[in-house]
């Protein structure tokens, strides 16, 4: 299992309803319903990741994140989830604004762009950062809006968003505690536990 | 029933026939004292009668939907691609149930049947019927059958507007309700589509307002010109180039030619209008585009989709198709969006795919990976 969603999963009351945006191959979905009786609706757009979701006996929609969610109605869902999709959306904000208008709570996950290694990339070789996290060259990237903690926190902040809870993901479990205390030089994943 | 399986097809099958006696009334306000439907079984029923699903067919459709009644058949079922062993609808899993609605002209009651009344065919006398009679008459197969749930009601087109009826007429006898290339209603330009074929088919001098069977004649011109534009609506504009472009099948274009020109796409619009012609009952054409015409699946329910679909019980997969302008993506998402207003469990995908509205029924890769996922979760469900 990726590690942010074990840690999302200690958030998700047993049998809510939940909604997940760019659920993939509805791995975290299945997930859910196997360990939390979950009631799930995932949203995809690709055609091969449908396909093994539905196959996952999963309740999956054919939908572009970026074409609007204003067919969910407001507040159909207890939480709506968004993994390592943040950054991959046209508008991050309106995307964050719709999630808490369709479900009461939110959980967020976003690779951290402010990582010391992404700093010391740019800083010491002048070009984009690519690793085995972040495979993708500039031109081809779908992450088209990468942010740091702290940029997040500070959208957050003017969008009167309370984050209830926040766990951090850093190189390897012993970094754990590094990565709490100082997540923006230290996380490799953010995850964040929103509401309004 | 079915007796040799050769590989993915349901092999040989044979057509059965039962008879109602008891009068269905219809939305028409009239109603039908007895009638035949006739239906075709693929695969077997369980000992819990958990596996069953129906197949609702769609304008043109009939009971014949998979396998061959002899092994010479040159064609086998309407949807021989999504029925059969390790198909889609896979026939070692689900005993499959498809039947010719009432109305319809193979072999269940319709237009071209007697009327007991008179002793002649019932013509235009014939009531009007819409979708909602079908469903209830399909109820009383399922009943015949000792089928108290469907596992799923399946249909595209007019085929899926029957399964959504369900969904609201019969909530607790269908758990999974499958909607392809359908809409809620249609719209101005498909009910034009419709008036245009009607009126092809009324024009005919020997449609003779319906009664053409009492002559012993046949609108065979009203109803090839009534299918021809029917199957342009089916098609793409790119599926049409690719499969025709601008290709001759005789004549040339040359200056000074002395033959006329005939274009591939002509010859074959002229030989399927002939062939439908010959094999269609003109007053049930008339009868299943009117159905077509008056479903609205929420207009009982204030006009209003979601209250309409609250009624409903089963879960829901809908399916649309890229190039599909006759029922496009559009009005399978007015569904989905419904379905969601109303918290109803559904999955939706559209198919990429150059077909058109005819894409239900071919065998397109994405599509028959997508249905088969599905149908493993309707297993499942059981």
């Amino acid at each position: 299992m990726r590690q942010d969603l074990a840690h999302i999963l200690r958030w998700i009351r047993p049998g809510a309803r939940v909604l997940d945006l760019g659920c993939g191959n509805g791995e975290f979905l299945e997930l859910l319903r196997d360990r939390r009786q979950v009631s799930g609706t995932g949203i995809e757009i690709d055609s091969d990741n449908i396909t093994a979701a539905v196959a996952r006996g999963l309740s999956i929609l054919q939908q572009d994140l970026d074409a609007g969610l204003d067919n969910f109605p407001d507040q159909s869902f207890d939480t709506v989830v968004m993994a390592h999709a943040l950054q991959a959306v046209h508008y991050p904000d309106r995307v964050l604004d719709e999630m808490l208008r369709i479900g009461r709570e939110g959980i967020v996950t976003f690779p951290n762009f402010g990582h010391w290694q992404c700093r010391l990339h740019l800083a010491s070789r002048g070009r984009m950062p690519v690793s085995r996290f972040m495979p993708y060259t500039w031109y081809d990237t779908p992450n088209i809006h990468f942010c740091t903690v702290r940029d997040f926190e500070t959208l957050c902040a003017q969008k009167g968003i309370r984050i209830l809870a926040r766990d951090m993901v850093g190189n390897s479990a012993s970094h754990a505690l590094l990565a709490n205390s100082w997540p923006n030089l230290f996380a490799l994943t953010a995850i964040y536990h929103i509401t309004r | 029933m079915t007796t040799t399986a050769t590989a993915g097809s349901v092999g040989l099958v044979t057509a059965q026939t039962l008879h109602f006696d008891e009068p269905l009334a219809l939305a028409c306000g009239r109603s039908l004292d007895s009638y035949d439907i006739v239906y075709e079984t693929y695969g077997e029923l369980n000992a819990d009668r958990s596996n069953a699903v129906l197949i609702c067919h769609a304008l043109s459709g009939h009971h014949h939907a998979a396998g061959r009644y002899r092994t010479d058949d040159r064609k086998p079922g309407w949807w021989e691609e999504c029925i059969g062993p390790g198909k889609p609808i896979d026939t070692r899993r689900f005993f499959v149930v498809s039947l010719n609605n009432i109305g319809g002209c193979h072999g269940s009651t319709g237009p071209a049947s007697i009327n007991p009344g008179t002793g002649q065919p019932w013509g235009p006398d014939f009531p009007d019927l819409r979708v909602r009679d079908w469903v209830h008459s399909q109820a009383r197969l399922a009943d015949r059958l000792g089928i108290d749930c469907w596992a799923a009601v399946i249909g595209g087109s007019l085929g899926g507007m029957q399964a959504m009826r369900w969904a609201l007429l019969y909530p607790d006898r269908l758990r999974h309700c499958v909607v392809i290339a359908a809409a809620l209603r249609l719209s101005a330009q498909n009910l034009a589509f419709n008036e245009i074929a009607r009126h092809a088919i009324e024009a005919d001098p020997d449609f003779d307002n319906g009664h053409y069977l009492r002559n012993g004649k046949v609108p065979v011109r009203g109803l090839s010109l009534a299918r021809m534009i029917g199957h342009i609506t089916y098609l793409s504009d790119d599926a049409m180039a690719d499969k025709f472009g601008r290709e001759l099948r005789s004549g040339s274009l040359e200056q000074g030619a002395t033959e006329a020109a005939e274009f591939q796409v002509q010859s074959y619009l002229r030989y399927q209008g002939s062939q439908f012609s010959e094999s269609f009952d003109a007053n049930t054409y008339i009868l299943m585009t009117r159905a077509l015409d008056y479903f609205d699946l929420a207009r009982e329910y204030g006009d209003d989709p979601v209250a309409a679909l609250e009624n409903s019980r089963c879960r829901f997969l809908v399916v649309s198709f890229s190039t599909d302008w006759r029922f496009s993506p559009a009005r399978s998402r007015e569904i989905v969006d419904a379905l969601i207003a109303a918290r109803r469990d559904v999955t939706y995908v559209n198919i990429d795919a150059s077909e058109g509205h005819d894409a239900f029924l071919m065998p397109i890769p994405r599509y028959l990976d997508v249905f088969s996922a599905y149908m493993q979760r309707v297993e499942a469900d059981r």
